[in-house]
């Protein structure tokens, strides 16, 4: 759906990443982890298109002045890359921006009693907090395995903490947690069975952990990214290879409408 | 005051409004249904259809430039087969006009999707893309030469009795010569602009941004290109014209009639708000309201010098 909301905080957690949130329809409370909105940043035409975020929390809050009932809201969390991010970030309480939401496939959860393991890197934690809360409320057990750069890359770990969720850090330059690639710290956690991966991060992560899934035969998700104009299926700027693309017999999926929530084994990964 | 009149025809095809969603920018229609009534709008145009499905370009396919975007799909499309089977059936339970957008990656196949659209039932009438600049064939060859241009509309004319509307590209010299040939060669309407061929680059990689190099511009940058060319082409030859280019709100729309169009598409306009089409015709009835004007056709042409 398209609505108006109003920003009521807009926080830099660490250098250049920021924490949003947003007023929303109660609709939004029926939106899937996994599933992102687009916003646009400004009336003006420069940025001209919406910018597409995961949805990093849904949920109610009571407004401050009396006489209303809860009230929902929209998280997001976003790093500022480019114009459109920058403004974003200028952006304070009260501010109306405009939205559609929910879009795209969210996580398929899967059957109970399964460990959920979810494997974030640097600003693709985002998808995961929501996801994290939804399994952790239906009882499930759930890890997150969060990676980035430097410590200033590995956000809201307290979050997932207070949660429950059993969290393990890793960094590039061991700023944070353990120094090196989130893959390795994952890789010695699979296990034959029991076990359902959820992942969101940069590609070449995603490609990493799709691969260890494939070779250890644990199903797993991957939450893609990639540049789209309208959200809804039309303009077919955002497309992956499918598993079995070739140059002759093409095969192509919409990132925005047919993922943004992939299962693995559906991409191609070379 | 009475409400304006707002409905116009096109090529024997009558709208509510003369607002029509441009080809390639709304899907098949269905995918905006939450977003807008598709009964308020003046004409849909479909992506553009070949006679096989086209899986289109490798990635990435589009990029966002000042005031504009740049894309290069490659004509991505289900094939006509799939269209009328999947995605027809849906459309003829919408009471607005259908326009199927077709192109040919051959001028045998120009006509053969012309004679698969011919007297089906559902779809008002076809625009021919010879215009497309992402693909070698299925377009731009036959969109840059006045006398290719005329052998295709002649073939699409012999394979149809549907409107035929035609789509017109400005990476050309003279649009005015293409505009004549097209209508000689029996185009019933014209509609112009394409996208105007552009490129971004990439300075920290050095390297194209698109995949395939360059790619259509679209959005407000190419406006005044667009209002420019719908002026030369209106003064030029008696059929109507679409205006199309940079539509981003009902004054847009209105100044592309004044220079000459029936009618308009709205196109990229559509991405960034996807009910951009309903609301630019509500508001454009709104300003003829408050100015006093009786019918949206009055403002056909009318620009003053």
């Amino acid at each position: 759906m398209q609505f108006k909301s109003m920003i009521l905080s807009n926080v830099e957690l660490s250098p250049g990443y920021f924490r949003m949130r947003m007023t929303s329809p109660s609709e939004l409370l029926h939106s899937v982890p996994g599933q992102f909105l687009m916003l646009k940043v400004t009336d003006s035409i420069d940025p001209l298109l919406r910018r597409p975020f995961g949805l990093f929390d849904v949920g109610s809050f009571q407004p401050e002045y009396d006489g209303c009932g809860t009230r929902a809201y929209t998280e997001i969390l976003y790093k500022v890359v480019g114009k459109g991010t920058r403004r974003l970030s200028t952006l304070h309480h009260g501010d109306l921006i405009d939205l559609l939401s929910p879009l795209g496939k969210g996580f398929d959860q899967g059957p109970a009693g399964e460990e959920k393991i979810l494997v974030g890197g640097g600003i693709g934690l985002a998808p995961l907090y929501y996801l994290a809360k939804a399994l952790v409320g239906k009882g499930e057990k759930v890890r997150l395995f969060a990676g980035g750069r430097n410590r200033d890359d590995v956000l809201c770990i307290t979050e997932f903490e207070r949660l429950g969720v059993e969290t393990y850090v890793s960094t590039d330059d061991g700023t944070l947690g353990e120094r090196g690639l989130v893959t390795r710290v994952l890789e010695q956690h699979l296990k034959p069975e029991g076990q359902r991966i959820f992942a969101c991060g940069p590609t070449p992560m995603l490609r990493a952990v799709a691969l260890m899934a494939q070779g250890k035969c644990v199903p797993c998700q991957v939450s893609m990214e990639a540049g789209m104009a309208c959200g809804v299926g039309a303009c077919l700027g955002c497309v992956l290879k499918g598993a079995n693309h070739t140059d002759e017999t093409p095969d192509y999926r919409c990132v925005c409408k047919d993922g943004p929530v992939f299962d693995s084994r559906e991409l191609q990964w070379s | 005051m009475q409400r304006p009149d707002m409905t116009v025809t096109v090529a024997g095809i009558k709208m509510r409004n003369p607002v029509m969603t441009a080809s390639g920018t709304f899907g098949y229609g269905a995918e905006f249904a939450d977003y807008l009534d598709l009964e308020s709008i003046g004409a849909m145009i479909t992506k553009g259809l070949s006679l096989k499905p086209k899986a289109g370009n490798p990635t990435p396919r589009i990029v966002e430039t000042q005031g504009g975007m740049l894309n290069a799909i490659g004509l991505q499309n289900v094939g006509i087969d799939a269209f009328i089977a999947e995605k027809l059936p849906y459309l003829k339970n919408v009471a607005t006009p259908v326009i199927v957008n077709l192109y040919g990656n051959t001028l045998e196949e120009y006509g053969e999707v012309a004679s698969r659209l011919d007297g089906l039932e559902g779809v008002a009438g076809i625009e021919v893309n010879i215009s497309c600049p992402n693909v070698k064939q299925g377009g731009i060859v036959f969109g840059t030469d006045p006398a290719a241009a005329a052998e295709v509309v002649s073939l699409v004319r012999r394979n149809t009795s549907k409107p035929m509307i035609v789509k017109l590209s400005p990476n050309v010299t003279d649009v005015v010569s293409m505009a004549r040939a097209c209508a000689d060669a029996g185009a019933d309407a014209l509609s112009l602009i394409n996208t105007l061929t552009g490129m971004a680059i990439d300075l920290d990689r050095r390297r194209p941004v698109l995949a395939n190099v360059t790619g259509g511009l679209s959005g407000p940058a190419i406006k005044p290109v667009a209002l420019r060319m719908v002026w030369q082409v209106a003064k030029a030859v008696k059929l109507p014209i679409i205006g199309i280019g940079g539509i981003m709100n009902a004054r847009d729309a209105l100044e592309f009639m004044l220079a000459g169009a029936t009618a308009v598409q709205v196109g990229t306009a559509s991405f960034l708000d996807p009910a951009a089409a309903q609301t630019i015709a509500r508001e454009m009835e709104q300003y003829l309201a408050d100015k006093g004007i009786a019918s949206v056709a009055s403002m056909i042409g009318a620009l003053e010098s």
